[in-house]
């Protein structure tokens, strides 16, 4: 650095000098690093991946009881039409003793998990789940599996009632629900 | 390490630097290259191996981002190249950046070349770092050649078939060659999948090749513009005719670059399909050969001496195998140079009779770009035919020739001598008749 010594002509020349470093370091750290973002975000999901992130299933075939699984940006999604039945025997439930009481709704962020915030829709009888354990990830079986009625993770035992609570078993989350909304027998999912 | 005396790397005692260094010399050889001792009369014309080190990290950094979206197959190449441009984040950059990126290593490898041709930098002791330098530059249209035909539109099909074809012409095993590189009968999706392969691997053989050619030259030095040697007898006469190599060439290297960069990225973000061609944009299709097919230009001289034959060679050679060994040696004698020079003065500042010749070359050069890029006909071949013939006549006859009957001018003693030489009068004249100016304070 300069120093503070000004009487000679040499000492004006390295605070120039110094300016002249520094601007030149600005410059080239601004150059390198617009040259290397475009190397990272091209790591990022691209245009036609984007296209991906949303699609429309039709539900009109299903019948109470039945549930359906669609491939949704590559990993599975539970859609069940709920009975009556299996509406009342969740509503029996006393949320705060589940084991994860929150909602996973993003369509209802930080709701309880009640029925009426698990289904897609509060006056419908459609729940629609992400078909991925909480856990490690694996696809858990449904059609009533497991101890609850709802759907059974073979890979490491995780219990999940018919609303895809988690009840029972090392799964951290009740399955979290997608972004979805109903219009008429059309679920729009993204 | 090096024929050149330099100061050895001592680090502190008790210093992490030190630790590692006695277990793997790596510091030893970094403050190696800093402190190399380079000749201190470098001109511009010896800042291209540093831009050619910097554009073979971009071609690989951007080929490998590339690589991540890039899908190889016979249905797949084209569509794949059209989604990098279209919809991968910064894909338009990164494959105007990789196509562009190619034409200016083939501008820095030429301005390499003739700057080793003009200054005699292919002569004792250094042969060994030109052949090398003459294998990068083979490897390197290798690589550009598959590269080139990767996105498969109607250039890349036409000119894979094209190139490939040339090892038809070899006697006897030519046919079944041709088939073997093919994969098959035709050229198809076995045939674009290896070239991928090879596309990837290429330049890492570049890359290594690149050590060996800077092992070379930290070994035996640096040429210079006099094409006078380093006195290398002590440190103190060294340090007289060289600086270090940082910061005086780091810095003088790194302008250059920039300035290189700036015309490069002019045309990547402005002109990025000027050195292309529009027939790549059609998708491969092996039922119709596009009007005219011509390879980059950058292999354009080397595709007119190929076309240049026209005629069997004394009778024997076939004109289809005439042209092969014409292109493939117009390019290996180049490796040669070294023993078809028969003058003892490396640079060609002091050689009257040469630089004319010289001169020439370049102009052969630039006249074979020209006729390989135009269609066959008219006065093209003419042109083509004397343009390779004066190429191998240069190093066949005008090397071993003038270098026999030319009187070279007087030479520098030293490098030191011919600095201050060039630089005294200079010096004198920026400080004014009595030398006071530096005296003056600087505004």
């Amino acid at each position: 650095m300069a120093h503070a010594d000004d009487k000679h002509g040499h000492v004006a020349d390295e605070d120039r000098r110094d300016i002249l470093f520094l601007a030149t370091g600005a410059t080239a750290a601004v150059g390198v690093a617009s040259a290397v973002w475009p190397l990272i975000d091209q790591m990022n999901a691209s245009a036609s991946v984007l296209a991906l992130s949303s699609m429309e299933v039709d539900i009109s075939a299903l019948e109470p009881g039945q549930e359906m699984k669609v491939s949704f940006l590559k990993a599975p999604v539970f859609i069940r039409r709920m009975t009556e039945e299996d509406l009342a025997t969740a509503a029996a439930e006393d949320v705060g003793g589940l084991p994860d009481a929150d909602a996973r709704n993003p369509n209802h962020p930080g709701a309880q998990a009640t029925v009426e915030e698990r289904l897609v829709d509060k006056d419908s009888d459609i729940i629609v789940l992400s078909g991925v354990c909480t856990h490690l990830g694996c696809v858990p079986l449904g059609d009533g599996a497991g101890d609850f009625n709802g759907w059974f993770c073979p890979c490491h035992g995780s219990h999940y009632d018919n609303l895809g609570r988690i009840r029972q078993g090392p799964a951290p989350e009740n399955l979290p629900i997608p972004v979805a909304s109903l219009d008429g027998d059309i679920l729009k999912l993204g | 390490m090096g024929t050149i005396p330099q100061e050895h790397y001592e680090p502190k005692e008790g210093t992490t630097a030190k630790w590692i260094n006695d277990r793997l010399p790596i510091m030893g050889m970094m403050d190696h290259l800093n402190k190399f001792p380079t000749p201190k009369n470098l001109n511009w014309a010896y800042v291209f191996g540093g831009i050619l080190v910097l554009f073979l990290v971009i071609q690989i950094v951007t080929g490998i981002a590339l690589a991540m979206h890039y899908r190889v197959g016979e249905y797949s190449s084209f569509a794949s190249v059209e989604q990098i441009m279209r919809d991968v984040n910064y894909g338009w950059l990164l494959r105007y950046a990789h196509a562009n990126g190619a034409s200016f290593f083939f501008i820095a490898v030429y301005c390499h070349i003739f700057r080793g041709l003009y200054y005699g930098s292919y002569k004792a002791p250094r042969e060994i770092l030109w052949i090398i330098g003459v294998l990068i530059y083979v490897v390197m249209m290798a690589t550009a050649f598959m590269g080139y035909v990767l996105p498969w539109g109607q250039m890349s099909f036409w000119g894979a078939k094209v190139i490939t074809s040339l090892f038809g012409a070899i006697p006897l095993v030519g046919e079944s060659l041709k088939v073997w590189l093919w994969g098959g009968p035709f050229v198809g999706e076995a045939t674009l999948n290896r070239m991928f392969s090879l596309h990837y691997l290429l330049p890492f053989v570049i890359a290594g090749l690149t050590v060996l050619h800077i092992w070379a030259l930290h070994h035996v030095g640096n040429t210079n513009p006099t094409g006078v040697e380093v006195r290398k007898q002590s440190i103190e006469t060294v340090k007289k005719d060289t600086v270090p190599f940082a910061p005086f060439y780091i810095t003088k290297d790194l302008f250059a670059i920039l300035i290189f960069l700036i015309a490069f990225a002019f045309f990547v973000y402005f002109a990025p399909n000027y050195l292309g061609h529009p027939d790549n944009y059609i998708e491969a299709n092996p039922l119709a050969t596009p009007a005219h097919i011509v390879p980059e230009w950058y292999f354009l001289p080397f595709y007119a001496i190929l076309r240049a034959i026209t005629f069997d060679i004394f009778w024997i050679i076939p004109a289809k195998l005439g042209g092969v060994l014409a292109m493939f040696g117009a390019i290996a004698i180049l490796a040669f140079a070294p023993w078809l020079d028969t003058s003892n003065v490396r640079s060609t500042t002091y050689r009257p009779i040469y630089r004319w010749w010289f001169l020439v070359l370049v102009i052969d050069f630039f006249v074979l770009m020209w006729a390989g890029g135009m269609p066959a006909e008219g006065i093209v071949p003419l042109v083509s035919l004397l343009g390779t013939i004066y190429w191998f006549a240069h190093f066949l006859i005008v090397l071993p020739v003038v270098g026999l009957i030319e009187k070279p001018l007087p030479r520098p003693e030293t490098i030191e001598q011919a600095f201050n030489e060039k630089y005294a009068d200079k010096d004198d004249a920026d400080r004014g008749p009595s030398g006071t100016a530096a005296a003056q304070p600087a505004e």
